[in-house]
């Protein structure tokens, strides 16, 4: 018999977020397949009540809560204890969490401390046969496998996207609060703040319909002889300003503005799409100036439907991996792009 | 104030390569995985570059680079890996494929680390990728800080400034490409580097010299290692299937084409 545990951690607002929401979703519909398992959920944050009662309709045996100022931030060393306190009370056989930054910097530290396996960036989990298997990717998204464990307790970190959300009304919850004794020797870090780019300048946007991504080519000499760099910057902010899309790069472009090459400004690694930048979900993407070489469009997997503009008809996104290529000049088709959205 | 600065950092295939996966008697593995080029795992290689920077800036300070992966594939990575940055390897002989246990692997590596002579856990930073090219979990590097006792643990970092004082302020990633910012009162710390700041350093001929001093020897003791996967069962492996059928448009005019791709931007 399994005791499913859902971790989840507060926002700043004291809420839980689409993500917390989405692993209880898959938890509760694991839980349903799974025969005489019971639901519990553990919230981390400063205060949890709220949280608690967003999801009284959850139907969970057990709503367990580690809360203080000192469990507010996102920290190693007081989230590695509290993860820990909430698995060991609640007993649990298999912990799912969202796949936060706040939860993948701790969960596999709190998962050595309980003894168990984890697995992480799981994309699905459900029953097989009585049995959970959990579905991820190896090789930066280039195979897909489905494993199971015998060992417990095991740790699932659910990326978001992958369910649906749970949805109920609000009630008021009864919390179980689990003490946590923090010693000087984990309090050694503090969260001092977030660095974040100004809001006109933040071009990641990871709940944007579209990513636009942006590769060497814009920098590049052109049909002219000379780069363009500067109208290129013109082009790209001009769109993203008016579709509010997420702004994606090749390594090669990221690259170059370490090369302190003539390159586009608002761009930095953070941007960067493939097998060691993001890989990001997007319902549609469009790819300009970019090649489409494997280690980029790996980052891509999870970009349902693909268009790419380029000059070149054996580029690779010829090769299957775009819906529809275009080809054409970016420069010529993007400011022509911008024009129309404008107009309407 | 000098560190002590141990770098985790496995071997991946070459990531211009093409991946099947086949079924071993031990379990999933990649087809021709011995044929394979390799190359040091991307996010490893940042840590190891900052690593060296690191020790660099601050005099008596050292670097150990160690690496679990098949003998001979360790030793053809390294022959580049050694001219780039000083270092002294820890090899272990063992698989360096994506789909061996995390936990174990920690084991191993902890072991290693902790046999290290003269190691001054006080001065200790151990750095590593935040996730390999391979399993891509980022969870091997917690699970060694949790072995070596280090509670200060920080992921995905892009940035690490020692302060006057011997603090560190470190930068991480979090959602939205935004950067989180924390203090540590100081060593020992684990990072589990991103990208960092640093452009891969030129090939230098000396340091590679020096590198192979070490290199070989280690090399030769490497301590094998078996990794048994326990109670870890793969149902299948699979490529996905999904192959497209682009549509190639060659002659449509670029007016025309942008007002296509706003329809479809629109559409939902
Ligand atoms: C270990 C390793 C890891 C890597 N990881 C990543 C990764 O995470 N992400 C990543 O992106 N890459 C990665 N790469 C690099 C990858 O292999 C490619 O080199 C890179 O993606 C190429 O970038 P690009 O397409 O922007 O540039 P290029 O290959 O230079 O292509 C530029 C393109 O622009 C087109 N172009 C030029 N002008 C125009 C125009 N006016 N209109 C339309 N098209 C135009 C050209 O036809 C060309 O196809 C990695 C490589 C290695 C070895």
């Amino acid at each position: 018999m399994e005791t499913i545990l859902v971790l989840a951690h507060t926002e700043a607002d004291g809420s839980l977020g689409k993500a917390a929401l989405e692993t209880l979703g898959a938890a509760k519909t694991l839980s349903a397949s799974l025969a005489g398992s019971t639901l519990v959920v553990g919230l981390i944050g400063t205060e949890v009540q709220a949280a608690a009662n967003q999801i009284a309709a959850a139907g969970a045996a057990r709503l367990l809560g580690v809360a203080g100022a000192e469990f507010a931030q996102p920290r190693y060393s007081s989230d590695v204890l509290a993860v820990e306190a909430l698995g060991k009370a609640a007993a649990a056989t298999i912990i799912l969490a969202p796949a936060t930054s706040r939860m993948n910097r701790v969960l596999a530290g709190a998962t050595q401390r309980l003894g168990g396996r984890i697995d992480t960036h799981a994309t699905g989990i459900a029953a097989a046969d009585g049995k959970p298997a959990v579905t991820r990717w190896y090789y930066r998204q280039r195979m897909e496998a489905v494993l199971s464990r015998t060992q417990r307790p095991w740790v699932v970190a659910l990326e978001s996207g992958c369910s649906a959300a749970f949805a109920g009304a609000a009630g008021q919850a009864a919390v179980e609060l689990v003490p946590v004794a923090l010693p000087a020797a984990h309090q050694r870090t503090t969260v001092t703040g977030i660095q974040a780019p100004s809001a006109d300048e933040q071009t990641i946007r990871p709940d944007a319909k579209l990513l636009f991504v942006a590769g060497a080519g814009w920098t590049k000499k052109q049909a002219d002889g000379q780069a363009h760099a500067a109208e290129a910057e013109q082009i790209i902010l001009g769109f993203l300003g008016q579709t509010k899309s997420s702004l994606g790069s090749t390594k090669s472009l990221v690259d170059l503005s370490g090369e302190g090459q003539q390159v586009l400004k608002f761009m930095s690694h953070l941007n960067q799409i493939g097998q060691t930048g993001a890989t990001p979900r997007h319902a549609k993407g469009l790819a300009t100036c970019c090649h489409g070489e494997e280690p980029h469009t790996v980052g891509w997997r999870f970009i349902n439907e693909r268009r790419a503009i380029n000059l070149n008809a054996a580029c690779s996104w010829a090769q299957g991996k775009a819906d529809v290529l275009y080809v054409a000049d970016a420069f010529a088709v993007m400011r022509k792009v911008n024009e129309l959205l404008a107009a309407k | 104030m000098p560190y002590h600065i141990v770098v985790c950092g496995s071997i991946v295939p070459d990531p211009l390569q093409t991946l099947e996966p086949v079924t071993s008697p031990t379990g999933p593995a990649l087809k021709n995985e011995l044929m394979l080029p390799a190359v040091l795992d991307p996010w490893a290689g940042h840590a190891l570059f900052e690593a060296a920077n690191l020790a660099k800036q601050h005099a008596g300070s050292k670097v150990w680079f160690v690496s679990m992966g098949p003998k001979a594939k360790l030793q053809q990575v390294m022959m580049t890996i050694a001219q780039k940055v000083p270092f002294e390897l820890v090899a272990i002989d063992g698989p360096s494929s994506g789909f061996t246990e995390a936990s174990e692997v920690a084991a191993a590596l902890a072991d290693a680390i902790q046999t290290i002579p003269g190691l001054d856990k006080a001065h200790l930073l151990v750095f590593g990728g935040w996730e390999s090219a391979s399993r891509g979990a980022g969870v091997t590097m917690q699970m060694i800080g949790e072995r070596l006792g280090l509670v200060d643990q920080f992921q995905g970092v892009d940035k690490l400034t020692v302060r006057a004082d011997g603090s560190l302020e470190i930068l991480e990633r979090i959602e939205g490409g935004k950067h989180q910012v924390s203090t540590c009162a100081g060593t020992p710390a684990l990072l589990g580097w991103a990208t960092g700041n640093l452009p891969e350093p030129p090939n230098n001929p000396q340091v590679g010299m020096l590198n192979m001093r070490t290199v070989m020897p280690a090399l030769q003791k490497a301590k094998p290692v078996k990794l048994a996967g326990e109670g870890l069962a793969f149902a299948s492996v699979s490529l996905p299937k999904q192959r497209r059928e682009t549509r190639i448009v060659k002659d449509m005019a670029p007016d025309d084409i942008a007002r296509e791709i706003v329809e479809w931007i629109k559409k939902d």
